[in-house]
C-alpha cells in the first residue's frame, strides 16, 4: 500500500510548490441547551423559539455555564489525545452585527479549554500526523435573513449562543486530500463520541481554511490566506486548490501575497478578497467579567476519560488483531461509528472475515444505491449474520446467497425462511448427487467419450447440466470432485 | 400621622406588626409626600395605583413574620422591574418594560416590600452627582442647589426626604456611600458576590454591587438580611447561607483592633473632613476599640486603575443598545453602521461616551497591555493592601469622601474634579470588599459627612456593628428642612 507517493504539488511557470493548510473547524456541541442560557438547541425550529433572555443580550442578564457543553468539550479534546487544561478562560470578543445581541461573543481567546492534541490520517501513502494546536469553547451568532423583504433584514436568533468547539490544526496539512481525511476523521471521532453530530448541510461542522504556498524545499511558510466559513468538504477542495493556484500565479509574476480573508464564491468557483490585514477586526479581547475563571478538577477529566466510547484508531487496531481484517477491511469498517457497530453485530455471531467481505461489497453496494446509512439497512445485523452462516456452511452456494440476499432486501425476511420456503438448500448430499451425475453421464455418453478422448474443456459441460438439473442448488465443490472420479473411472 | 414618615425603618415595622397602621396607610403617607417633593426629581417612575393595590393585598393578608411587611420601598432605575418602566436614567431605554424581576428586588417582594417607585441615577450609574441623568438632576434635601451625589442620587435624595423608607442602590466605584455621605444616610456596599447582579443594567460586572441605602445601622442590617442571597442565575454569586445581620446586630466593639490607613489623608483635603475623621477615631477609642496605624501603599493608584477597568468592562457591557432588539432607535442612518451611530450617539449621554471611548481605547489591540492588563495588576496589589492589613486588624476606618455635597455644575465641566470625588471609595470596590458610610457630622455649611468602615470579605456583620456602635455614640443630627414643599 505505501508504494504510492505523495504527489499534491502545484506547478508553476518557473517553480513547483507545495500547498501548506491548516483548519479552524467550527463544530456544533451536541447539547440540549446553550452554552450559556437555558433555550433549547434543535435545529429547523421556528424562527426566535429558542431564545431566552440570555441569548437575547436584555439588559442585566448573565451567563451561567452549561456543564454539559464542558464536559462535551473535555471528551472532544480526550478524543483528539489533547491536553485538557485544569484552568482555562471565558473572553469576550467585541464586535457590531445585528446577529449579535451582546455586542460580544464569549469565546476563549489565550486559555482554551483544550490544548495540544493530534489525530492520524490513512492516507493511501501511509498513516500521517496532524498536530492540533487547540480546542476552545464559545457562542454561536444567529442569522441575519436578507432574502425574506427587499428592504429590510431579519434577524433569527435560535442560533445564538449555542455552543460551539472551535479546533484549530498547525498548519500539517498538504492537499485537498489531507483536508478531506482530516475533516471526516475528526467528525468519526466526534461521532464516535457522541460530542457533535458533524452534519455540514444544517451547518453543525464549519471550516475557516488558512492556505499558503511554498517553493518545494523551502523551509519558511508563505503568506497565508484565510477563506472564511466554508460548510461542506467539496467546496473546501475547491477553494483549497483555486487559492493555491491564484497564490501560484501571483509569486510566479513576482508579486507578493497579501495577508488578508477571502471568501469562497460556490458559484464561480473561486475565491474573493473579503478584507485585508489593515481592516481587521480589533475585537479588544478580555476577560468575561460575568464569569469566573473555568476550574476543571482532574477527577472529572480521569471520570470522562474511563467513560470514553472506543475510538476509531483502537477499534480499528482490534479488527485487524482478532478479526484478521486488512488495514484497508478495517478502516473501512470503523469509518462510523454505526458501521463498525453492525459489523461488529454480524462478527460476532459469524465468520468475521467472510462477514466483513459481504458487508463491503453487496450490502454497501445496496445501501449506497438506495442512498440508506446502516442504521436504516433492510437487512438487520441478525439476519445478515444468518446468512454469512449459511454460505460458510455450505448450506447455500455463493450465487444463490446472492439471489437470498436480494430477496431479504425486499422482504427484510430472514435467510434461513427464504431458503427453506423457496427450497434454495444447496446439494451437499454425496450420493444424491453422484446418482444425478451418473444419470447425466449416462444420458451424454457421446460427451463422455469425447472427454475421455481428451477433450477436456467438456468439462464445463458436465457442470452446467449438473447445475441445470439441480436448479443451480448442487454444491459446486462436490460437483467438481465427483465429476472428475466419474470421468475418470 | 406625616410624622411616621420621619421614623426609621425598623420603626415603622413595629407599627405594622402592632398594627397601629396599615400598610395601605403608609403607603398613601409617602405617596402624599412623593407629590408635594416633585422639585427634588427623585423620581424617574412611580407606580402609586399599583403600590396602593398591593398594599390592599398585604393588609387582607397581613404577613408579620417577614422582614420587610407591607413596607413601600423605591428603588434605584437600574433594578430590572417587571412591568415597570426601567431607564437606567438613559434615553437608551427611555421606555423600556422589563418582563423580569431582578433577583434582588425579588427578594424585597418575598420579604413582604412593595415598589413604590424607580428612582433616578446617573446615566448607566456613571457619575458622581446624578447630573448624567438623561431625567435632568435630582436636588439634595440638605440645600437648594446642591447634588445628592451618585450615582444613587435619587436613592438618596428620596430617602433623606422621606419620601421612601428605605431604599437600595448600586456601588460601583462608590456610588451607594458617597450620596449617602452626601445626604446624611446610611449605605453600604457588601462583598462583591454577596447580592446578586441579575436584572441589575450592568455597568461594570467586577466591580457592580447592590447594597441597601437607610436613615439607620439597624435599618440597613434588616435590608441587606433581606436582599443578599446566593443566587445560581448569576456565576459570580458567593454560595454561603444567609445571614441574620439584624438579629445579630450588637454595639460592643469592645477590643476590635481599627485600622487607620495614612494613605487616606490626601492633598487639599479639607480640614473639616480630617476633624471629623479624628473624631471618629475617639468615639471607637471611647468604646474600648484599639486604633492602628496602617499602610494601604497602592492607594494612589486605585482611581486611575478604576478608570481603567471601569470604563473597559462598561465599554463592552453597554455595546448591547445597539437599537436592534429594544430600547432607542434612531430613525436616521442609511444602513446598519449608520444605525448605529446615530442611535447610540443620540441615545447616550456624554459622560456615558466618554467612558465608552476610554474603555474601547484601553482595551484596544496595542493598548491592552499598558493600560487594562496592568491595571489588572495594579488591582492585584491593592486586594493585596487590604489582605495583608485584615491579618493585623478587623476593619479599618477611613472619611467616606473628600468633600461635602456640591453645588449643581459646580464640577461638570471638569470630570477628573468630579473622578477624585470617588478616591475614598474605590479602592474597596477594586478588592471587592464591604464597607459603610455612617454619617458622622455636619461642615461648616451644615452639610453633612461621613466615615467609611471596610470590612473584611464576607465580614459584613462585623462593620454594621462598629457602624452601629459609632451611630449610637456619634448624636449625629441629620436636620432637613422641607424648603421644597
Amino acid at each position: 500500500m505505501n508504494k504510492v507517493k505523495f504527489d499534491y504539488f502545484i506547478k508553476g511557470e518557473k517553480n513547483q510548490y507545495e500547498v501548506i493548510i491548516g483548519l479552524e473547524v467550527h463544530a456544533q456541541v451536541s447539547s440540549n441547551s446553550k452554552l450559556f442560557s437555558g433555550s433549547a438547541t434543535k435545529f429547523g425550529a421556528e424562527p426566535n423559539s429558542q431564545v431566552s433572555l440570555i441569548d437575547s443580550a436584555f439588559p442585566g442578564m448573565l451567563p451561567v455555564i452549561n456543564k454539559e457543553c464542558i464536559n462535551q468539550a473535555i471528551r472532544t479534546g480526550l478524543g483528539l489525545n489533547a491536553k485538557i487544561n485544569n484552568d482555562s478562560v471565558f473572553d469576550r470578543k467585541n464586535y457590531f452585527y445585528a446577529d449579535l445581541p451582546q455586542g460580544y461573543q464569549i469565546s476563549q481567546y489565550k486559555d482554551p479549554i483544550v490544548g495540544e492534541g493530534k489525530v492520524f490520517l490513512d492516507m493511501p501513502y501511509g498513516s500521517k500526523e496532524i498536530g492540533i494546536e487547540r480546542l476552545h469553547l464559545e457562542q454561536d451568532a444567529g442569522k441575519s435573513i436578507h432574502d425574506i423583504d427587499p428592504t429590510n433584514t431579519y434577524v433569527d436568533l435560535n442560533r445564538s449562543g449555542i455552543a460551539l468547539m472551535e479546533i484549530v490544526s498547525k498548519p500539517d496539512l498538504r492537499s485537498p486530500e489531507e483536508v478531506n481525511a482530516y475533516i471526516k476523521k475528526i467528525r468519526t471521532i466526534m461521532r464516535y463520541l457522541g460530542t457533535c453530530d458533524g452534519n455540514m448541510q444544517e451547518g453543525s461542522l464549519r471550516a475557516d481554511v488558512n492556505v499558503s504556498v511554498r517553493k518545494v524545499g523551502d523551509k519558511k511558510f508563505g503568506t497565508r490566506c484565510e477563506i472564511k466559513n466554508v460548510n461542506s468538504i467539496k467546496f473546501m477542495q475547491m477553494a483549497i486548490e483555486f487559492e493555491a493556484k491564484r497564490q501560484v500565479e501571483l509569486l510566479d509574476e513576482g508579486k507578493k501575497i497579501d495577508q488578508e480573508t477571502r471568501l469562497f464564491d460556490t458559484k464561480k468557483n473561486e475565491t474573493r478578497s473579503m478584507r485585508s490585514k489593515e481592516d481587521a477586526h480589533d475585537y479588544r479581547y478580555f476577560p468575561d467579567p460575568d464569569l469566573l475563571p473555568l476550574k476543571i478538577d482532574q477527577k472529572l477529566i480521569d471520570d470522562l476519560k474511563k467513560s470514553l466510547p472506543e475510538l476509531p484508531d483502537d477499534k480499528k487496531e482490534r479488527f485487524i488483531r482478532d478479526y484478521g481484517l486488512t488495514p484497508y477491511e478495517a478502516n473501512v469498517l470503523v469509518s462510523e461509528k454505526e458501521i463498525s457497530s453492525y459489523y461488529e453485530e454480524v462478527a460476532k455471531l459469524s465468520d468475521k472475515k467472510l462477514a466483513a467481505t459481504w458487508m463491503m461489497g453487496d450490502l454497501f453496494a445496496m445501501l449506497n444505491d438506495k442512498g440508506l446509512s446502516i442504521s436504516k439497512s433492510p437487512i438487520s445485523s441478525k439476519n445478515f449474520a444468518d446468512l454469512i452462516k449459511s454460505i460458510k456452511s455450505g448450506e447455500i452456494s455463493g450465487r444463490i446467497a446472492k439471489e437470498v440476499f436480494e430477496i431479504m432486501v425486499e422482504s427484510g425476511d430472514n435467510p434461513k425462511k427464504i431458503i427453506e420456503s423457496k427450497g434454495m438448500k444447496q446439494q451437499s448430499d454425496p450420493k444424491e448427487l453422484e446418482k444425478m451425475i451418473n444419470e447425466i453421464l449416462t444420458k451424454n455418453k457421446d460427451k463422455v467419450d469425447q472427454y475421455k478422448s481428451g477433450k477436456e474443456k467438456l468439462f464445463g459441460f458436465f457442470v452446467g447440466q449438473v447445475m441445470k438439473l439441480s436448479g443451480g442448488k448442487a454444491n459446486p465443490q462436490l460437483t467438481n470432485e465427483i465429476l472428475k472420479k466419474l470421468l475418470k473411472g | 400621622m406625616s410624622e411616621i414618615i420621619k421614623k426609621n425603618l425598623s420603626e415603622i415595622i413595629e407599627l405594622i406588626k402592632k398594627k397601629e397602621i396599615k400598610s395601605e396607610e403608609l403607603a398613601q403617607l409617602y405617596i402624599d409626600e412623593a407629590n408635594k417633593s416633585k422639585k427634588l426629581n427623585s423620581f424617574i417612575t412611580t407606580c402609586f395605583d399599583n403600590t396602593i393595590k398591593k398594599a390592599k393585598e398585604f393588609d387582607k393578608k397581613p404577613n408579620s413574620a417577614s422582614l420587610l411587611p407591607g413596607i413601600p420601598l423605591a428603588v434605584k432605575d437600574l433594578f430590572c422591574t417587571n412591568g415597570f418602566r426601567t431607564t437606567a436614567g438613559s434615553k437608551m431605554l427611555e421606555n423600556f418594560v422589563p418582563n423580569y424581576e431582578s433577583t434582588v428586588t425579588e427578594n424585597l417582594w418575598k420579604e413582604g416590600a412593595i415598589l413604590l417607585g424607580k428612582l433616578n441615577c446617573d446615566e448607566y450609574a456613571m457619575g458622581s452627582s446624578n447630573e448624567t441623568s438623561y431625567f435632568g438632576n435630582v436636588i439634595n434635601p440638605i440645600a437648594k442647589n446642591t447634588v445628592p451625589g451618585g450615582s444613587s442620587g435619587g436613592s438618596a435624595s428620596a430617602l433623606a426626604a422621606n419620601l421612601t423608607p428605605a431604599t437600595i442602590g448600586t456601588d460601583t466605584g462608590g456610588s451607594i456611600r458617597q450620596p449617602a455621605s452626601f445626604t446624611g444616610t446610611v449605605g453600604l456596599k457588601p462583598t462583591y458576590g454577596l447580592c446578586s447582579r441579575w436584572g441589575i443594567v450592568a455597568f461594570a460586572s467586577s466591580l457592580d454591587q447592590a447594597g441597601p441605602m437607610t436613615k439607620s445601622v439597624k435599618d440597613c442590617a434588616i435590608m441587606l438580611e433581606a436582599m443578599a442571597g446566593f443566587d445560581k442565575k448569576d456565576s459570580t454569586s458567593i454560595d454561603k447561607k444567609k445571614e441574620n445581620y439584624s438579629k445579630n446586630l450588637k454595639p460592643n466593639i469592645k477590643g476590635l483592633k481599627i485600622g487607620i490607613p495614612k494613605e487616606y489623608r490626601v492633598e487639599n483635603m479639607p480640614k473639616e473632613i480630617d476633624e471629623l475623621w479624628n473624631k471618629g477615631k475617639s468615639i471607637l477609642k471611647d468604646l474600648g476599640a484599639n486604633l492602628i496605624d496602617i499602610t494601604l501603599p497602592h492607594t494612589k493608584y486605585a482611581l486611575p486603575t478604576y478608570y481603567i477597568v471601569a470604563p473597559a468592562e462598561a465599554s463592552s457591557n453597554l455595546a448591547r443598545y445597539d437599537g436592534v432588539k429594544y430600547g432607542y432607535r434612531s430613525s436616521q442612518g442609511k444602513d446598519l453602521i449608520g444605525m448605529y451611530e446615530n442611535t447610540r450617539s443620540e441615545g447616550f449621554g456624554d459622560e456615558v461616551k466618554r467612558r465608552i471611548l476610554i474603555g474601547t481605547y484601553v482595551l484596544s489591540s496595542g493598548y491592552y497591555d499598558a493600560y487594562y492588563l496592568k491595571a489588572q495588576k495594579v488591582r492585584q496589589l491593592i486586594k493585596k493592601d487590604f489582605d495583608e492589613n485584615f491579618a493585623k486588624v478587623d476593619a479599618i476606618l477611613t472619611p467616606s469622601t473628600p468633600s461635602s455635597a456640591f453645588k449643581i455644575g459646580e464640577k461638570t465641566n471638569d470630570p477628573i474634579s468630579m473622578y477624585l470625588n470617588d478616591i475614598f471609595t474605590v479602592p474597596v470596590n477594586l478588592a471587592g470588599l464591604p464597607a459603610i458610610s455612617v454619617p458622622a457630622g455636619l461642615d461648616k455649611k451644615g452639610y453633612p459627612l461621613g466615615l467609611q468602615l471596610i470590612g473584611k470579605t464576607l465580614d459584613e456583620q462585623n462593620i454594621l456593628n462598629i457602624a452601629y456602635a459609632f451611630e449610637k455614640n456619634c448624636n449625629f443630627n441629620n436636620e432637613i428642612k422641607k424648603w421644597w414643599l
